[in-house]
Order: C-alpha cells, then structure tokens, then sequence
C-alpha cells in the first residue's frame, strides 16, 4: 500500500452535504452544484479556455454562481446512450433547452491497458495496443511498433514501410467510413449509416485476406508486418480504391448539399485555432480551425514525405467542416493508396533479425538454431536496450503518441499512450457552450471519441 | 526542505534561464530537459513564450525497481519522473521536459494555467500514480472509480489484490 499523497492536504473533499460512501475518494467526477464547485473548474464546465491571448475568454468570475436551481437542471447523458459511440457519459447543466454547462465523465471502459502492457513481452504487446482505439487498430501498431523500433534500433525493409503505409492508410479510410456511419446514424440518416458500413466491409475483408482477422490484426510487429500482402492484392485494392473513391461522391449527394444536414451541421459547435491549440486538441478536429497540421506532412514518418497528398485543412471550426475535412480525407487516402500500389517496392516484409523476427515456418524444421531463436522470441521476448522514446503518427483521430520507457529487459517498464480522443474530449464543454441540447449529439459524433483509446 | 530554503531556492530559480537545465537529444531528434521541480512551471512558461504552442503529453513514471536509469549529471534521480512533451506548430520541433519527483513529497506544479488543455492528463498522472499537481482546478480521479483505493500505475501497487472493487460491494478492507 502506498502512503504518498495521503496527507489531508492532498485530499479533496466534496461538501459535507453529498455524503461519500467512501473516505478513500479525492473528490466527485460528476457535475456538482454551481456553489460547490470551483471557480476555475465551473469556467472550464461552461466551455472557458483560459489564458488565451487573443479571441473569445470566458472569464470564470462573470458566470453566475448562485443561480437559482429551479432555473436550471443537472442532466445525465450516458454511459448508456446510443450516440454516445460506447460508453462516455455526459453530465449537462441544462436552462430549458440550452446547455450552460458540460462534464465529460469517463473511465467505463478504463481496463488497465497501460499497466496489462507492462506484464506483456514487446512480442506480445501489439496485440495489447491494437485493441485501444479499435476504430483504427493498424495505428495503434505502428505507433507501438515504431517505439520498440526506436529503442532497438532495428532497421525496417523498404516493403515492409510500404506496406505499412498502404495499411494505415486503408485504415483511415476505414475509420473515416465508420464515423461517415456513425455521424449519418446520429443525426437520422440512416441510409448512410448503412452505406458507410457497406464500404468499410471491403476494407475489413482485404485485412481478413491478409491478416487473417478483421480487427485487432496485430499486424504491424516491431521489425516488420506479420505476412506478406496476398497474391493479386494489388487488384483487390484497385477495387477498393475505385469503389470509395466514386462513393464518396454519392455521400456529396445524399447529404453534402442536403437542407437539413446543413441545418445540424453549420455553424454548430464552433471552435477557433487558438481555443483548439491551448486545449491540446489535433487531428481533424485541429484542421477544421484552419491550421495545417498533420504529422504525414509536418513530420514525416514512414514514406509519407514520397507521396503526394493534401492536408484538408477548414475555415471556421464548426461542425460542417470536420464532416468536409474527414470526407475529403478518405479521397486523400485513396489517393495515397493507388500511389502506394504503384510503388510498392519487391523485397522482405520484416527485418532478417533472429533476435526480433522469428524465422520462416520452414526454416524451424531444418535449422537447429532457428528452433531456439523460434522458441526464445515467443518465450522470453526479445531484450530492448534502456532508454526512453516518444514516438507520435498521425492517427484518424489526431496525434498518437507512445512514450516508451524500457529498463533493458523483454518487457517494456512503462508504456504511456497519448490517445488523441482522450485529449479532443476536453473540447466538448467548449463546443457545447451555449447549444441546444440536440445539437449535443452532433457535437460528440463530430468531435469523434473512441472510448477504447480514451479509457484505454 | 524547510520554507526559506524553499523560499531561497525559488528566488534563485526565478533567474534561472531555461538554457540552464541539462539537456540532451532524444532518440527522435527532440530537445530532452531536465529540470528541477521549482524551475518545472517557468520552463515551460519560457517553451510556451518560445513558441511551443501544445502541450502534447503530460505523463507520470514510476522509476521504482529501475536501477540503470540514464540521466545527466547534475540530476539526482528520484522515485517518480514527470515527463511533458511540447510541440511547435511553427518550428515543427517537440520537446521533453523530464522532472524528477520525490517518493515523500510527491507534488509538482500544474500546467493548466499555462496550458488548459493539460488538465485531462494531469487528473489521469494524478488518477494512476498519485502525482499532485498543486494549482490543478479539479484533480479527481479520471479513469478509476472515484473511491479507488491506491494508484494503479504504481509499482508496489498490489496487482489482484481485490478482485473487484465497486462502490457497493462487501470488500476485504
């Protein structure tokens, strides 16, 4: 048992009036009452950003502290909510139908994914990241992979870098494709909620056909991916390509122009550049306020700096152009994608290294020595020297992080993943300041959390 | 440390310039600086006005049972590190701020004045290995049920120790 931080000053004690059922708890997760809550923390409820140089401040002092509770209504909004896309749950100080406050309370998914990582070898533990943020697995892997990568100093072949690229690129698409689904399905269109669906199966089976599973490959391994790309699977992903790519302008008809998709999506749930910098948002979310920020070309990892690509960037941070920005990113995808078949190069799909890649199935038959270097990768793991690395892609969602700190044995002695949606959650009391409560459901789709990664 | 050496230390820090802290270079390029905990919020205060305009990470880590740890000379290693990745839009760089943390006075600064967006990460440093971090607007726990006891993330903490801990359930405490 540990005693750090348990002096009296350390802990924080809701007031007296909300009995605990616990005296182990620092404090209550939920909305509390205007008068018990701290200033600073009810500016952040009411969507402040503080400190800001420039643009719109809501300053904590001037809200309204001792408003009247029969104006006002604490409401629950998940875990259990169909457009809450999994478990987030939501607490929403409501005035009729206006939304003055908002409190992001997660945690329902949370299973220890950083400390299980700490038990697993560096062998095992893609398969413990690919299941964060479920929505994009191929992501998570390379983030993982290219962590272990770092410290090893192992050198990737060229094929196996494209291979990877073509993948996570497929991945976005596929991503992309299910919040296209999701955000469809949120505000009443169901038909594209079935059309996104249609087209991320495509994807899905092209994993199956390489991979083996449609989900939570594990992949993408340090030192490589796990096989080989499929015979004729250049085709297949010309068929991919073409599908999407001339779907996306069936989603232009069914709801770019639409009325009413409109009305939900305009100027609903603005956010500026620098509200969106100062509250460590990236990703489309980030891009929707302008600013042209995408690691694939800010900081280039694997190929990306060979391939030409757009990064979408929108003007004014509202709802509509996160949509605009995450449609013209499955174009942008697929334009990477056909540049990828072009130029995929022949060789090795892992590195040849005996300590971190096991050898070919056939060769444990004949060679004594690949039995042993078989049977010790899959036992002990390989050894990753000491040192610590931070290691970021660009994932559907935003900046994906690892910071990877290894103590030089076969387990990694801490792994702390930066999960973008866990850092855009922080934007909604913000985006939903002053809204309408059914445009809360829009909000969250838009902002687009994965509660996997956010709970990790 | 009693209050005027505290007191002491913080006048002499206010003139430290951020080119003091030891520093070296990460394995992907980055700037890696260490600084000591009085010396941690105007650091970064300093990154901020030099142009890091994200506060990417903020992260805690338990060194405990880490014998070969590297650091500079110049750094006494401690128990707990916290470790804050910086990223500039504009100079396309990151930095990695590494602050040693005391077992016995496990307390840092908080970030959220500088950085608003730190306030998520800091509750969930807070959350999974119980670093304070003083000037923090709301630390609660963020990923843990609010009546957790201990903090996961640490490494004496007691793996399976009880089986399921909810608020209604009979428990062996």
């Amino acid at each position: 048992m540990t005693t750090g931080v348990r002096d009296s000053s350390a802990v924080r004690r809701v007031p007296s009036e909300e009995p605990l059922t616990a005296l182990t708890s620092e404090g209550s997760q939920e909305l509390l009452r205007r008068r018990d809550t701290p200033p600073a923390q009810l500016g952040r409820e009411s969507g402040a950003v503080l400190r800001l140089p420039e643009g719109p401040v809501l300053d904590p002092g001037a809200i309204d502290v001792e408003r009247p509770e029969d104006e006002t209504m604490i409401i629950n909004m998940g875990p259990q909510h169909p457009s809450t896309h999994g478990v987030l749950r939501l607490m929403l100080e409501l005035d009729g139908e206006f939304v003055l406050r908002t409190k992001p309370v997660i945690g329902y998914l949370h299973t220890g994914m950083e400390k299980t990582a700490e038990e697993l070898t560096y062998v095992q533990g893609a398969t413990n990241v690919t299941r964060m943020d479920y929505l994009s697995p191929i992501t998570n892997e390379l983030c993982f992979s290219m962590a272990v990568e770092s410290l090893l100093g192992v050198e990737v072949p060229e094929r196996a870098v494209w291979i990877r690229m073509l993948m996570s690129e497929l991945n976005r698409m596929s991503s992309h494709l299910m919040w296209m689904a999701t955000n469809g399905l949120d505000i009443g269109s169901t038909t594209m909620m079935i059309y996104g669906l249609r087209e991320r199966e495509m994807i899905l089976a092209f994993y199956e056909k390489t991979a083996g599973l449609r989900m939570n490959l594990n992949y993408v391994r340090p030192g490589g991916v796990a096989a080989d790309l499929p015979d004729g699977w250049q085709d297949d992903v010309e068929v991919i390509c073409d599908t999407i790519d001339a779907r996306t302008y069936e989603y232009d008809d069914l709801l770019t122009g639409q009325p009413i998709f409109h009305e939900r999506m305009e100027g609903v749930g603005g956010l500026t550049a620098e509200e969106a910098l100062a509250l460590g948002v990236t990703g489309p979310l980030l891009r929707s306020t302008g600013v042209p920020w995408d690691l694939r070309r800010s900081m280039p990892y694997l190929r990306y700096d060979e391939v030409a690509f757009d990064v979408i960037v929108g003007t004014y941070g509202d709802n509509f152009d996160r949509y605009a920005i995450r449609l013209n990113e499955i174009r942008e995808s697929v334009r990477i994608v056909r540049q990828v078949v072009r130029r995929m190069p022949p060789g090795d799909y892992r590195a040849q290294d005996a300590k971190v890649t096991p050898p070919p199935r056939g060769r444990i038959d004949a060679s004594m020595e690949a039995l042993i270097h078989h049977f010790k990768l899959f036992t002990e793991g390989f050894r990753v020297p000491v040192g610590e690395t931070y290691t970021a892609v660009e994932s559907p969602r935003g900046e994906l992080g690892m910071y990877l700190v290894s103590d030089g044995s076969a387990k990694p002695f801490r792994l702390h993943v930066r999960g973008p949606s866990f850092v855009n959650l922080q934007a909604v009391p913000l985006l939903m300041r002053g809204g309408l409560v059914s445009d809360t459901v829009t909000v969250i789709s838009t902002v687009d959390p994965v509660m996997g990664e956010v709970d990790r | 440390m009693d209050a005027r050496a505290r007191v002491h230390r913080a006048a002499r820090d206010a003139h430290v310039t951020i080119e003091a802290s030891p520093t070296t270079i990460g394995l992907g390029g980055e700037t890696v600086r260490f600084v000591g905990r009085d010396a941690y919020r105007s650091t970064v205060a300093a990154l901020r006005e030099e142009g890091y305009e994200l506060c990417v990470d903020v992260c805690g880590v338990d060194y405990l049972g880490h014998p070969g740890r590297d650091l500079p000379e110049g750094v006494t290693a401690e128990r707990f590190e916290v470790v804050v990745n910086l990223l500039s839009l504009s100079q396309k760089a990151r930095t990695r701020i590494r602050v040693q943390v005391p077992e016995h006075d496990c307390r840092v600064d908080s970030l959220f004045e500088l950085y608003p967006g730190a306030e998520a990460m800091e509750r969930e440093a807070y959350d999974l290995l119980g670093i304070e971090f003083v000037g923090h607007p709301d630390l609660s726990r963020i990923l843990m049920p609010e009546d957790w006891e201990g903090h996961p993330l640490r490494k004496d903490y007691g793996v399976g120790r009880v089986p399921v801990q909810f608020k209604e359930a009979p428990g062996p405490r």
